[in-house]
């Protein structure tokens, strides 16, 4: 910037030196999305899905080499900051990258079947999520405010038009409107919690804030701290943390599903790497003010994602306040403000990435034409009918929940390492009570899809379940028995039960049965959505079972970060 | 002193490998019994490695033995770090001999992949938990042992399973979480004194606690125990969960997992925390006893078979509890000695019951009325486990309740007193619920009760020759606890600077039943 306005005095502009190599990914994703969009409108019939997902993946996959060679570039040569300052080429900007090339090339894959299946013919889908995944990249690696604010409306306004984009869902114009006004008003309050930072510190390069708040002493810091606010507030809403949460659950909803999971990734992704480098590099001096902050916003994120997700019957809906409740798991890392934390923050959104593209991978399969069909009673006895994808959407949910041997439980592991390290034992408690509370909604999806479908029985006496003479429970199909878990009759309680504790659960258990036609439905799972998801449910177990590599990358990622 | 073969890995990762290579074997095509036939070869097999370990095993040592540690998660500091000691051992031999009976005793009569499998890596997961020396690999497979029992409630249960594994699962959730945050803590406690971020439990025995850092420490990893075993009033979900379990998944939970609960507030809460485990030992003391008499008393009021044994189980384990807590080297000794005691007495208990419920459908003792005319041999060993239940000399359940009893007495004797009152209304039940299952003329349905099958004589015989064995020469397994638990009681003993009080015990006045414990007594002065 100082450079910008030596030039215009004297005349000249100096354009900075531009290192092309620290920001390729970006540009790989970039002109992707501007070759897709050109060559669909320079030919004349409407581009096939097919050659959409095709230039996606490709791109995906091309911005993901290119990350992989920065990352080796960065590991020999060191990290630095490049076009003028504004662009930080470190190891934590190329492990977004990754994460977000990785996040975009599995949905191309889930969001293929998906188009072919609604019949959404042309390449805005893809287009739309390669803009909104430059824009993700960018956040990671952005070292000026403004360029963190330029990578948070590319990323938001593509999200705004892809929750829309499937123009036969009504619920999704409404979700986009309301992402769209409520984004609109959050990007607002950034941009001024930027200008008030700049007016306190004098400038929006993140080092020269760090450098400034290190030297000075700021007799009065109101305008830092309200600034400091006002960006907690932008960044709390891209990631959805309580009490900016309040879109969330209607634009996870109303959202075509494939975007959600999308969404839930990369938007959390983009707006954390920000946050972290934002907060923990350059705020790091007056941590002291901003760290209860967070304290509060992850307390609130984690208590109110897990309990308000109990009363959920919609499963997206339910995703959307577990998102939350992940969202306070990585403000635990946020929180530390320590290297740790940075890379617990780190690896719990890479296979967090993993696991919310998996799960609505398989929601989006498991929807009815038109995307609906995500009531908790349509996964009903979905373990019979196809067992494969019950045991994949229940890893994933087990992951999800924590469970011991996956990326989620390391995920889990590593923000309360940091938040111990940091001697935030309150709050590590309370994170995994609320773990607790949100293994219950996971387990509750898990026992409906392990339940058998059929009329809610009334049968006496506690008949073990295709004992023997179960009739029409054929040899090696689950659950013969006519009874679905959960839905006891008082009939069949054993006496000295008491039936009244257990009502208020109960009643969260018993879903409707679902209609004849999803009884006995069995949904064709496309190739690439199968590839997506098994991929997902692989790097989930594998990486649990072998934590070293992925763990070790995160560390590196933040051993580069300055 | 890595052991060239890796005897505990291979006994973990063997029922772990087994349960993989059956969800493998293709379903249709197959016939059933060939799953089944699988998980019990794994599970021999598993039976055979457990008994290479005992062999290899050195009695006499009070060290752990047979152990392997290999870096796991280098930047997290966790480690594959496995070790047995005479404490792990006979949980190990009670875990690979419940499981093949589990199989061969409760057959599941649908799907049998999936619950051969399930099965399988619940044996992995237990196995893990009693082997484990490093905390954060105990606690994956603490938590590991939830998932398959789970989906064994709610999948294979009864008519409320659903609510049953649900619940199940929750609190004992709930209860880790603390057990999670706890194990964090004291690590970073002990990286920030040493420098070193690790997470074995040689390494953080010597972590200096503060008194209220241990106090709380203690508390977050008996939340998790306490619910596992379950000490009352954590217990609520037990009945539950047992009531609504298969027999094979009863078996398993309360003879088996049961364990991992007691066995972990053995192995850490009184290595890590020994001054906290003090202090704060009146107030298990008197829960433990609370659970005994609690347990004995609901156990009475129930008429239904299946949970008067799961609130007779909860009244065992405050025995183990209550001799835990006791410190002295017979009360943690006879714990020990009784955690293997219950799991063998309840799970002939689940069998039968089980097996009664096969042929008549009911567990009321209302609906069951003079079975021993109809099936003289289920009569008999239904009489004998629960004699062992009740504490009979000359069966294993007496050993272990008196080596508590008199662990407790020499320290702590009104609650000792106050625990007798359990053993008393123990018989009350268990010989009422005898008296009208089995007393009585039958009625037409009784008559037609069949006795036990060959195989199921085949699947008992094991339990009673250990009952009986260890009820009449329990020295051989004595021999190999008590170096294990002075080693343990010398460390509490140092750490807080007390000494208990020891007993000896004349033989002559306790002929046989108390020749390891006066073992005991010399290597805890």
């Amino acid at each position: 910037m100082d450079r910008l306005l030596v030039g215009a005095s004297a005349a000249t502009l100096h354009t900075p030196h531009i290192d092309y190599l620290s920001i390729l990914p970006v540009l790989i994703m970039l002109g992707g999305a501007v070759l897709l969009v050109t060559v669909s409108s320079l030919v004349r019939p409407v581009l096939k899905v097919g050659a959409g997902t095709a230039v996606a993946s490709a791109t995906s996959v091309a911005a993901l080499v290119a990350a992989l060679f920065q990352w080796h570039e960065v590991s020999v040569h060191g990290a630095r900051v490049t076009v003028a300052g504004a662009v930080a080429y470190d190891g934590f900007s190329v492990f977004v990258q990754m994460v977000v090339a990785i996040a975009m090339l599995l949905t191309a894959l889930i969001g293929d079947g998906y188009l072919r299946r609604e019949g959404v013919e042309g390449p805005e889908f893809h287009v739309l999520a390669m803009l909104s995944a430059s824009g993700a990249m960018l956040m990671g690696s952005a070292n000026d405010l403004i360029v963190i604010f330029l990578g948070l409306e590319i990323l938001s306004i593509a999200l705004y038009v892809l929750a829309a984009f499937n123009h036969k869902r009504a619920e999704s114009g409404e979700a986009a409107l309301k992402y769209f006004v409520l984004g609109g008003f959050s990007s607002a309050v950034f941009v001024y919690g930027i200008a008030l930072v700049y007016g306190a510190t004098g400038s929006t390069n993140l080092p020269q804030i760090a450098d400034y708040l290190a030297n000075n002493v700021v007799a009065s810091n109101g305008v830092l701290l309200a600034g400091i606010a006002l960006l907690l507030v932008g960044f709390g809403f891209k990631v959805a943390a309580v009490p900016f949460h309040m879109w969330s659950p209607d634009v996870y909803q109303g959202s075509p599903s494939p975007v959600t999971g999308f969404m839930a990734a990369i938007a959390k992704a983009g707006a954390f790497a920000a946050l972290l480098r934002v907060f923990v590099s350059s705020f790091s001096t007056v941590r002291a003010d901003w760290q209860p902050i967070v304290w509060g916003l992850a307390i609130l994120s984690l208590v109110v994602g897990a309990v308000v997700a109990l009363a959920q019957r919609d499963v997206k809906r339910m995703m959307a306040y577990s998102s939350i409740n992940h969202a306070g798991f990585i403000l635990l890392g946020v929180q530390a403000a320590t290297d740790r934390g940075v890379a617990a923050s780190l690896y719990y959104l890479f296979t967090y990435m993993f696991l919310v593209i998996g799960t609505f991978g398989v929601i989006t399969v498991l929807a009815r034409d038109g995307d609906t069909g995500h009531q908790i009673g349509d996964y009903r006895g979905l373990a019979r009918r196809q067992p494969v994808l019950a045991l994949a959407f229940a890893t994933l949910l087990l992951a999800q929940a924590g469970a011991p041997f996956t990326t989620g439980f390391l995920a889990k592991f590593e923000v309360l390492s940091a938040a111990a390290d940091a001697h935030s034992y309150a709050l590590a408690v309370i994170a995994m009570l609320s773990a607790a509370v949100a293994a219950f909604f996971y387990l509750r999806l898990a026992v409906v899809m392990f339940s058998p479908v059929g009329p809610v029985g009334d049968r006496s006496g506690a008949e073990p379940l295709g004992a023997g003479s179960a009739a029409g429970s054929p040899s090696g199909v689950p659950h013969g028995s006519p009874e679905p878990a959960g839905t006891a009759p008082a009939t069949g309680a054993a006496p000295g039960d008491e039936p009244g504790g257990s009502g208020a659960a109960l009643a969260l258990l018993t879903d409707g049965p679902p209609s004849e036609e999803v009884a006995s439905r069995r949904v064709r799972v496309p190739l690439l959505t199968t590839a997506s998801i098994g991929l997902c449910v692989a790097f989930t177990v594998v990486f649990g079972i072998i934590p070293a590599p992925i763990v070790d990358f995160a560390n590196h990622a933040t051993l580069l970060f300055k | 002193m890595t052991e060239p073969f890796p005897y505990l890995t291979v006994l973990v990762l063997t029922p772990a490998v087994g349960a993989a290579a059956v969800a493998l074997i293709p379903r249709r095509g197959v016939a059933g019994w060939v799953h089944q036939a699988v998980g019990v070869a794994v599970s021999a097999v598993t039976l055979a490695v457990a008994v290479a370990v005992a062999i290899r095993f050195n009695a006499g040592s009070g060290s752990y033995q047979l152990t392997s540690n290999h870096v796991w998660a280098k930047t997290l500091g966790i480690h594959w770090f496995l070790g047995i000691d005479g404490i792990s051992l006979f949980l190990v031999l009670l875990t690979v001999v419940l499981f093949p009976l589990a199989f061969l005793g409760a057959r599941a009569k649908r799907d049998p992949r999936s619950f051969v499998a399930w099965v399988l890596l619940l044996e992995a997961a237990c196995l893990g938990s009693f082997v484990s020396l490093d905390l954060v690999l105990f606690f994956l497979f603490f938590e590991l042992t939830l998932v398959p029992s789970y989906f064994l409630i709610g999948g294979w249960g009864f008519a409320r399973r659903g609510y049953a594994a649900l619940k199940f699962f929750i609190y004992t959730f709930a209860g880790s979480a603390f057990l999670l945050v706890g194990i964090v803590s004291i690590a970073f406690i002990h990286r920030a004194q040493t420098g070193v971020l690790t997470f074995e439990l040689p390494a953080l025995m010597h972590t200096h606690l503060s008194g209220t850092a241990g106090v709380l420490l203690f508390l977050a990893f008996t939340a998790a125990f306490a619910v596992k075993a379950p000490i009352f009033p954590f217990h609520t979900w037990s009945p539950d969960a047992y009531a609504e379990s298969p027999t094979a998944a009863a078996v398993l939970l309360a003879g088996i997992m049961a364990k991992i609960g007691t066995y972990g507030i053995i192995r850490f809460d009184l290595n890590l925390f020994p001054q906290a485990t003090r202090t704060l030992a009146p107030i298990l003391l008197t829960l433990a006893v609370i659970g005994i008499l609690y347990g004995a008393v609901v156990a009475c009021a129930q008429r239904d078979l299946k949970r008067l044994v799961a609130f007779s189980s909860l009244a065992q384990m405050g025995f183990i509890v209550l001799g835990t807590f006791a410190l002295t080297a017979q009360g943690i000794s006879g714990g020990v000695l009784m955690m293997v005691n219950h799991g063998l007495i309840i799970a002939a208990l689940f069998f039968l019951i089980g097996w009664i419920y096969e042929r008549r459908r009911t567990w009321h003792t209302s609906e069951l009325k003079g079975l021993q005319a109809a099936a003289p041999v289920m009569a008999g060993v239904f009489t004998v486990v629960m004699l062992a239940s009740i504490g009979v000399p000359g069966l294993n359940g007496f050993v272990g309740e008196f080596l508590v009893l008199v662990g407790t007495f020499v320290v702590h004797r009104w609650w000792a007193l106050a625990a007798l009152v359990g053993v008393i209304i123990a018989a009350l039940y268990l010989l009422w619920a005898y008296q009208q299952v089995f007393h009585g003329t039958p009625t037409a349905e009784d008559a037609k009760t069949r006795d036990l099958a060959w195989t199921e004589r085949l699947v008992i015989a094991p339990l009673i020759i250990l009952i009986v064995f260890i009820g009449v020469y329990p020295k051989p397994v004595l021999d190999r606890i008590t170096p294990s638990v002075d080693h343990l009681i010398a460390h509490v003993d140092q750490v807080t600077g007390v000494r208990p009080p020891a007993v000896t015990l004349s033989r002559t006045a306790l002929p046989v039943r108390v020749s390891g414990s006066d073992r005991a007594t010399g290597g805890a002065r």
